[in-house]
């Protein structure tokens, strides 16, 4: 089983390892990889001196909440002086001269990062096949067909894949519709998407505007915990950043429930899905029932309207997020006899298909004549989603899904676009509610795969969330299965 | 022919805002730094940068909106508008369009003495793109985005504008009241004023026409060329046939020409939507009423008590308050001294302009010097010299060569305002005249003037003239 944070704080503070020793463990584990999860692996010289800080300050016996700690990043947050992608080719060559500000929290806090996690392109897809560096592999293998790679999920699957085989500690992925917590359920780890407003976007390549989120991708509930600490706080420079009271996230993490705690179970999630799905739903029921925890029905009234709510309003802000990539002024031109053609060369060669296919629905959705039939209509129904889920939380704390709909699937196989994106269809309802879902892995499937669930909670309920996760994942005790 | 045709005119005026940063970002606000120096990564574009609304904006346009007569909305929003130019780093333009900050206002205008009341149908912030600049490189344009994001306020009429002369009209009232509330500085070579010009023409009376745009005109001679020349172009059109085509049109200042640049088919499609990027502007009654206090007085109220409290003659008022500080510079001037207002009105608008042009000077550097100017007309005003003397005296009182007072002693300029003094004189001078007295006792007056000369003459031109006249006149009559 693999260390969490605070065990290897443990291990740093009584020089059983140093900072130095640490990275290297990584790294070289890293370097031979063959799950293509790093755009780009830092040599240890490039953080020789945070190492060298960071080893000082166990010396000295004041460390950092996550010194030494070596960390993925998701190759869509800007990182000053590290190239940074979004795993396009069109930002192939860009080099930030600025960090973002949820990695630069990472960075006050002690954190060393070890590389550049693969993702899908500019964050768009579920299964980390659109990626300009080629598509991810799974650590995980089916054991009735094992010689197939299976995709990690997406889009932060560089970041699920290397926490899954522990090539870096835990990872900071974002998610916009379902990018942390479905690759996180496919991989057999937890992934945490906060409520929208609680990290600041700040420098961290857009996508969708309004749904997009930083979170953490890790080995356990706590570790998340102790990263939310990290990366939860205002900003000022991020407009939509809520300034509301932080608190110590995973202080009191493993304490008991103190009052019943009531968890609402959709039933129209769970009409047809397989066994080894409803499965991980029962077992989660049976876990928790005995820990003052009442289950019941709930039904949502929007969730047939979510996917395309959703395939409606991200690719109409991407389309608009995009355009700033024009070959005009850093990122990769493509040369042209005339402005419009530096434009559509740069542009043409410089997205992938994914990206090209949801700028020409953003594009459309947004143009005249079109606007009221689908991008207001589509603003209206995600109105009438989060007055759904507040519904729902009147009388319930949490409600209970499964992650996704299936288990990791072999690479190459979803060629159909729509069937891609059911795969998000428990993940992207809460993103556009914008609240906080967390899965957690729960069980192996019948081919002995990783399966996950979500717990919902309500708007910035991150700890008593974070709380019924780690009971949870204490009962269920994936790693031990 | 155009007898017939009567123009139909609406105006979208785009005035940047005096702010010291930007509308979305900390960059400086100004005109005339190196190219790309006032530019960070939000103005530049960069990944994952993001806009923070500069609450100074939205003061100046709830202030605009005070002054122009507006309602000024608590809810407005920032939407994208989306096109695709090099000096657009975004890809998009934030501005308002649904919900815009202020709606429904209005600007009396003044055309030789006819009151017209211009509707303006909404004012909303923008920000501005930067410059593309081709013509320094015969193969490379070259960019510039220290304008990017500078804020704009396009204040957009309703088509009330009828000639040439009313749309110049309505832009400089615009323009002064702007300065006035301190949100412009004004300055169209600049570019910080700039109009596009929606023009039809129909048969008067009928049906409204079809209209083109012409853009970014920034100056009133070129608004009123293009005018000029789009009126009749589209009458030459109508005339022989044609159909007006819905054109935006380009003004070519060399030839005084418009020139179509795109038809309507091609127009963009620009695909707004709301900003996710930054909140809806919701303000409150108290964020409101806050900037009230700070509009001031305004161009017309100004006028009017000019011409009602201080009795300045009409005309005269008007060149007062064109600009602020004109005002400013008369009313401090008016409340240092208690030489009469129209005294002061009347130098202020002859000698000293006339310094300031010639000296080529700010009229707010007078604003140190008043006291010694009160004290200069004081002199003249009871007397103590004559006009000429002031005439004289001022440049070198501008000029900070001394105080009024020793400057007329220093080059004995004081009149000589002495009764009796002055009866010796005339007394002398009249002697031997026996023949003009006994013409001015006959009727004639003219003679008054010859000896009134005679008398200055006499004094070396100290002499009061005034008294010289009173007491030629009693020593004639008898």
């Amino acid at each position: 089983m693999k260390s969490s944070i605070s065990q290897i704080k443990d291990s740093l503070r009584d020089k059983k390892i140093s900072v130095e020793e640490l990275y290297d463990e990584f790294l070289i584990k890293a370097k031979s990889s063959k799950t293509n999860s790093f755009n780009l692996l830092l040599d240890k010289e490039n953080n020789i001196l945070s190492i060298k800080e960071s080893q000082k300050r166990y010396e000295n016996g004041n460390p950092l909440p996550l010194d030494g700690i070596p960390l993925g990043i998701k190759d869509l947050f800007c990182t000053k002086g590290i190239r940074t992608t979004a795993s396009s080719k069109i930002l192939s060559n860009f080099t930030p001269n600025y960090e973002s500000f949820v990695t630069q929290k990472l960075l006050d806090d002690g954190s060393i990062f070890i590389g550049k996690n693969n993702c899908d392109e500019f964050a768009m897809g579920s299964s980390n096949e659109t990626s300009f560096f080629g598509p991810v592999k799974n650590p995980w293998k089916n054991k009735n067909v094992p010689t197939d790679d299976l995709v990690p999920g997406g889009s932060s699957g560089g970041s699920a894949a290397a926490v899954a085989e522990g090539t870096c500690v835990a990872s900071m992925g974002t998610d916009t519709g379902g990018s942390i917590r479905q690759p996180a359920s496919l991989c057999g780890i937890v992934g945490l998407k906060p409520t929208f407003g609680s990290c600041s976007r700040w420098g961290i390549v857009a996508f969708a505007s309004s749904l997009d989120q930083a979170g953490p991708l890790t080995n356990s509930v706590e570790d998340a915990a102790l990263i939310l600490n990290s990366i939860n706080k205002h900003d000022f420079n991020d407009t939509t950043s809520s300034n509301h009271v932080r608190e110590d996230y995973s202080i009191g993490i493993n304490d008991k429930l103190d009052q019943k705690i009531k968890i609402g179970i959709p039933s129209d999630y769970l009409k047809d899905v397989s066994g080894d799905i409803l499965s991980q739903i029962e077992n989660t029921k049976k876990a928790l029932i005995k820990h003052n925890v009442e289950f019941v029905d709930v039904e949502f009234k929007t969730t047939e309207y979510a996917l395309s709510t959703y395939y409606i309003l991200a690719p109409a802000e991407a389309s608009s997020n995009l355009a700033r990539y024009d070959g005009i002024r850093y990122g990769v031109r493509e040369e042209g006899k005339s402005l419009d053609d530096i434009y559509l060369n740069s542009r043409t060669k410089g997205f992938g298909d994914e990206v090209t296919r949801r700028i020409l629905i953003g594009a459309y959705v947004l143009s005249a004549g079109y606007y009221d039939a689908y991008y207001r209509q589509a603003q209206k129904v995600r109105r009438l989603i989060k007055d759904d889920f507040q519904r729902i939380f009147n009388d319930v704390d949490f409600i209970l899904t499964p992650t996704t709909p299936n288990e990791a699937f072999k690479i190459g196989d979803k060629l159909d676009p729509i069937s891609m994106y059911k795969n998000d269809i428990y993940t992207v309802p809460t993103s556009l509610a914008g609240l906080p879902g967390i899965s957690i892995p729960s069980g192996l499937s019948t081919n002995g795969l990783p399966l996950g669930i979500q717990f919902i909670g309500n708007y910035f309920e991150e700890k008593k969330l974070l709380q019924i996760a780690a009971l949870a994942e204490k009962e269920l005790n994936f790693n031990e299965q | 022919m155009s007898n017939n045709w009567e123009m139909v005119i609406g105006l979208e005026v785009h005035a940047q805002l005096n702010t010291s940063s930007k509308l979305f970002s900390s960059s400086p606000n100004q005109f005339g730094s190196e190219p790309n120096e006032n530019v960070n990564f939000i103005d530049s574009g960069m990944p994952g940068m993001l806009p923070v609304m500069n609450f100074a904006c939205i003061e100046m346009a709830i202030k605009t909106g005070f002054a122009l007569n507006f309602n000024i909305n608590k809810y407005s929003v920032f939407e994208r508008k989306n096109y695709f130019y090099p000096d657009l780093p975004q890809g998009y333009q934030i501005s308002q369009f649904e919900f815009p900050i202020l709606t429904e206002g209005f600007i009396n205008i003044d055309n030789e003495g006819n009151q017209k009341k211009i509707r303006i149908e909404r004012a909303h912030l923008e920000q501005d793109a930067g410059k593309s600049i081709h013509d320094i490189d015969p193969k490379f344009s070259f960019i510039d985005l220290n304008r990017v994001g500078t804020p704009l306020l396009e204040i957009v009429s309703y088509p009330d504008l009828s000639s040439a002369e009313e749309v110049v009209s309505y832009m400089s009232s615009l323009r002064q009241v702007l300065m006035y509330i301190d949100v412009c500085d004004g300055n169209m070579q600049e570019g910080s004023l700039r109009a596009d010009v929606n023009l039809s023409v129909r048969k008067k009376g009928g049906e409204l026409g079809t209209r083109c745009e012409i853009k970014n005109l920034n100056s009133f001679k070129f608004i009123r060329q293009a005018i000029e020349y789009e009126f009749k172009r589209q009458i030459d059109v109508i005339e022989s046939g044609g159909k007006i085509e819905q054109n935006t049109m380009l003004f070519d200042t060399s030839t005084g020409e418009t020139r179509a640049m795109r038809s309507k088919e091609f127009s963009h499609d620009y695909r707004y939507f709301p900003d996710p990027d930054l909140l809806p502007v919701n303000l409150t009654q108290d964020q409101i009423d806050k900037v009230k206090t700070s509009v001031g007085e305004l161009p017309q109220a100004k006028l009017d008590k000019f011409i009602k409290d201080y009795n300045v003659d009409k005309d005269i008022a008007k060149i007062i308050t064109v600009e602020k500080q004109n005002a400013i510079l008369f009313e401090k001037m008016i409340s240092e001294t208690d030489v009469k207002p129209k005294f002061i009105a009347a130098w202020l608008v002859g000698d000293i302009f006339a310094f300031i042009k010639e000296n080529n000077l700010e009229v707010s550097s007078l604003n140190e010097k008043t006291k010694e100017i009160t004290d200069l007309l004081k002199l003249v005003s009871d007397d103590v010299i004559s006009n000429k003397a002031g005439k004289e005296i001022l440049p070198k009182v501008l000029n900070g060569q001394g105080k009024p007072s020793d400057i007329v002693k220093e080059l004995g300029l004081e009149q000589v305002s002495d009764s009796g003094e002055l009866e010796k004189i005339i007394d002398e001078a009249l002697i031997g005249e026996e023949e003009n007295i006994s013409k001015f006792q006959g009727g004639s007056d003219r003679v008054l003037g010859y000896f009134v000369g005679k008398c200055l003459k006499a004094t070396k031109g100290k002499g009061n003239p005034k008294l010289i006249n009173k007491i030629l006149l009693e020593r004639l009559k008898k």
